[in-house]
């Protein structure tokens, strides 16, 4: 109930390792990974929202992450604006967007849903292709560097540090949230849409908001990874992308914050070592999917559970 | 108080409910009964706004609620309770009582993710009145129990305590006492009955004739589709086409 | 016109494949309840399968057999996967299947290769020439065979034993269950069924489009749309939406926009779902409170 001061222990421990890894980057490699696994994480965050607690499957966040870089992007290198002011418009577009498509497509359930979302994000990769005037094609395009109020983010450090921080901070706001009115009522559709419109929730409006804001998460972490990455192409958006982003919240956990954190990071790590496999890699990857799916379905963070669990009964019998 | 007024629902070619009507006076509780499918809980289905009635009008204090949403009607002092569970079995028993209070709270996003003081003072205040309407039916121990691991007979009477926390004017109680044993059944009359005393018009739907015969102010009687009868309990009781649709069952007499 | 002719021919002929698709995800759906992701896998392993066997060298009515058996082996794999899960909730079965999907596309990769693949139509290369457009030999076998499958199933379903046994134990497990119906048998006679179907289709498109390693993931989704715009478990609906599937997309790219084509089937797909959820032949069962 009131049992706040757990957050923010907990905020401190994450912040710490958070400072304390990059003593152990040997090169730009490392950064590289670090940030793209915070920058997953940002939208595995968001996703897991809808998925865990609003218990909506999206297959198509992957595209909604794309397709937001994207805007971001053109309006950067075609247009010339500011990449923050380019950032902030995508943002209210693929707001927009979302809390328009979000109206017929929450009224489907299940299976529907995930082939709604699905062939959304089918539809935005394809377009992107196709569209090679704006987007540069299959081929993708090079992205403008990032330069906020005439301070030019370039080295990995800079970037390591912005992430970072918007990360320990989307945490600390996210377990407010979760804990908050808001937060119960989520829970609350999650469990039973029947209680929760019978004490006078408007359920289908709170799911709109929650897509909203889970696209409006994953718009702002694409589009910093296009910038940071300096290069864009439709593979961002592809279904594959949207697939990766979906596993990541189960195994993490679905509805654990911190169970995105850990689904993100291993995820983004594993291909990473898998390369060294090289033709393994994709059918590795299915694999651990399967394994996951099988022996943890309810995520990584559930054997953390457990460990808490026996820990409070061997307290309690002493 | 209540005004249904020749509201019909059709299922296919089936008249669930054929022009029906009936009023419920402030402060009472009306009882509904009948046989299995009868249209009861159609009926209660059409007055929350879970079915679109085909024709025919619902009046709250004059004005038109006719299908309007249950979340709507809440709003609006008309709350309810279902015939099988719905309660959110990963929460606990008080924060299934707060999400009763849940049109009072503060939800902006981002005070909540900031937690602003508008926030946390709300949560500690219906935390407060949470914990008092658990103290009334006595479940404050279970406060923190996850719902999901506690009896159907505690669960059916959160059930009631969670509409109880919109403060509505008139609660529709679909079959409280279906599935439970005689004391749980004696309980949840005492909790109803303490709820009228707060003013509370109740309109109720049961099998348990019992009860009802014991706490109902006004009795309608369905069959198939339409009224049978109306009238107060000692009338039901002696009215022979009533005693008819329950041919035999010696069910009015509660034995 | 003879235009259009042609256009409404190739688009037949590929909605018979899509329907093949689309009828392998309803044996599965509508005996479990689930939506297997892996589907268009199965048409890949069908496919991939019999083009290595003939490079073997076995002749091409071996290798047919041989590709459709090691096919329902992967079928009944993912059953017996599924049935370890200790979690049965939709989006860890749904989470399950793409993971399947994955490996298969992974396995592929590793024993077969990445390289695009075809082999001769197995009816010769001739044509048949009707109102001055060709219609191949490989086309008109594709649209009987999968016509042939289609009325079989039908049969097999409504009229054996067996077949019906299966439609009843999906429709109530728990009676099915009482009068002694052994449900896991049945199931994996579904997964079995639906990867025969998958894999008959991928060996009747090979000779057309040719095959690699990825074919797969489009031909699931698309066979899925089908499905869905049909009318989610209704097999005349997979059908009906296959062929539809396959028309339009041909249209669309002779009329409109070649590079769009494959954007059609989504389209179609979310039309249906916004406004004919359940499908253009399905019935949507109404909830009782």
């Amino acid at each position: 109930m009131l049992k706040r001061y757990n957050i923010n222990n907990q905020i401190l421990l994450l912040t710490g390792i958070l400072i304390i890894i990059p003593f152990f980057f040997q090169n730009d490699f490392y950064y590289e990974i670090a940030i793209l696994s915070i920058l997953n994480a940002l939208i595995v965050i968001g996703l897991n929202l809808l998925m865990g607690y609003a218990g909506q499957v999206s297959l198509g966040h992957g595209a909604f992450a794309g397709l937001g870089a994207y805007i971001s992007v053109v309006l950067t290198s075609n247009y010339g604006l500011n990449p923050l002011l380019s950032i902030f418009i995508s943002v209210v577009i693929m707001g927009l967007l979302a809390f328009i498509i979000s109206k017929p497509i929450l009224k489907l359930k299940g299976h529907y849903l995930a082939m709604a979302t699905l062939g959304i994000g089918i539809i935005i990769n394809i377009i992107l292709e196709v569209e090679e005037e704006f987007t540069g094609g299959v081929d993708g395009m090079s992205v403008d560097s990032f330069v906020v109020f005439g301070y030019e983010l370039s080295d990995s450090i800079d970037w390591y540090i912005l992430c970072a921080v918007l990360l320990v901070f989307a945490i600390w706001a996210f377990e407010n949230l979760i804990k908050s009115p808001f937060g119960r009522l989520l829970r609350s559709i999650h469990d039973s849409e029947k209680a929760a419109d019978s004490v006078g929730i408007d359920v289908s409006y709170y799911k709109s908001i929650v897509f909203v804001i889970s696209v409006v998460i994953a718009t702002i972490a694409g589009s910093l990874y296009a910038f940071f990455s300096g290069f864009i192409s439709p593979q961002e958006a592809s279904f594959t992308h949207s697939i990766e982003l979906v596993v990541m919240v189960v195994l993490g956990g679905l509805g654990r914050v911190y169970g995105a954190l850990f689904g993100a990071v291993i995820l983004t790590v594993l291909p990473q070592l898998l390369t060294s496999f090289e033709d393994y890699e994709t059918m590795v990857f299915g694999m651990i999917i399967i394994a996951v799916m099988i022996f943890m379905p309810k995520g990584i963070v559930s054997l953390f559970d457990k460990v808490v669990k026996k820990k409070e009964q061997s307290n309690a019998s002493s | 108080m209540l005004q249904v007024s020749h509201v019909t629902k059709k299922f296919g070619g089936v008249k669930a409910v054929d022009d029906f009507s009936f009023n419920v006076k402030k402060g009472t509780i009306h009882s509904i009964i009948g046989p299995n499918g009868a249209g009861k809980t159609t009926l209660v289905n059409m007055i929350t706004g879970v079915y679109k009635v085909d024709s025919g009008t619902v009046f709250l204090d004059g004005s038109d609620i006719t299908n309007l949403a249950t979340n709507k009607l809440v709003h609006r002092g008309v709350c309810r309770t279902f015939q099988h569970l719905e309660i959110c079995g990963n929460l606990t028993v008080i924060e299934n009582v707060m999400l009763g209070f849940d049109k009072y709270m503060d939800k902006n996003i981002l005070r909540s993710c900031f937690r602003a003081s508008s926030i946390l003072e709300d949560e500690k205040r219906y935390f407060k009145r949470g914990m008092h309407l658990l103290d009334l039916i006595g479940l404050a121990d279970f406060a923190d129990f996850e719902a999901k691991n506690l009896s159907y007979g505690i669960l059916k009477k959160l059930e009631i305590i969670r509409a109880l926390a919109t403060s509505p004017e008139v609660m529709l109680l679909d079959e409280p006492v279906a599935g439970l044993n005689p004391k749980e059944t004696q309980e949840v009359s005492e909790l109803i009955k303490t709820v009228v005393a707060d003013e509370l018009t109740v309109i109720l739907v049961e099998h348990d004739m019992k009860m009802i015969m014991q706490i109902s102010d006004h009795i309608t009687v369905m069959n198939f589709g339409q009224k049978l009868a109306e009238g107060t309990p000692s009338e039901i009781v002696n009215n022979e086409e009533v005693i008819k649709a329950y041919l035999g069952s010696g069910a009015l007499n509660g034995k | 016109m003879i235009e259009l002719f042609g256009y409404l021919l190739s688009g037949v002929t590929v909605g018979f494949i899509y329907t093949l698709v689309g009828l392998g995800f309803t044996v599965i759906y509508n005996s479990s309840g689930i939506i297997n992701f892996s589907q268009g896998e199965f048409v890949m392993a069908g496919g991939m399968s019999t083009v290595f066997l003939i490079y073997a060298g076995l002749p091409l009515g071996v290798a047919f057999v041989l590709a459709i058996l090691i096919t329902s082996m992967i079928g009944i794999v993912l059953y017996k996967l599924i049935s370890f899960s200790r979690d049965s909730s939709q989006i860890s079965l749904i989470i399950l299947t793409l993971g399947f999907a994955i490996f298969l596309r992974g396995l592929a990769q590793i024993i077969f290769d990445k390289q695009l693949h075809t082999m001769p139509s197995f009816v010769g290369e001739g044509a048949f020439e009707i109102f001055e457009t060709t219609l191949s030999y490989q086309a008109l076998l594709i649209m009987v065979v999968a016509s042939a499958i289609v009325i079989s199933l039908y049969l097999f379903f409504q009229k054996t034993k067996t077949g019906q046994a299966m439609v009843a134990a999906s429709n109530n497990v728990d009676a099915a269950k009482l009068m002694g119906i052994n449900i896991k048998k049945i199931l994996i006679l579904n997964f079995a069924i639906s990867a025969v179907i998958a894999s008959i289709g991928g060996i009747l498109l090979t000779p057309i489009t040719s095959t690699s390693y990825e074919v797969g993931i489009m031909l699931g989704l698309k066979g899925f749309c089908a499905a869905i715009i049909g009318g989610l478990g209704t097999p005349f609906g997979a059908v009906a939406g296959g062929l539809l599937l396959g028309i339009l997309e041909s249209l669309v790219a002779g009329y409109i926009s070649s590079e769009y084509k494959d954007a059609v089937a989504f389209v179609v797909l979310l039309a249906i779902l916004f406004f004919m959820p359940g499908g253009i032949f399905g019935n949507l069962k109404s909830q009782r409170v």
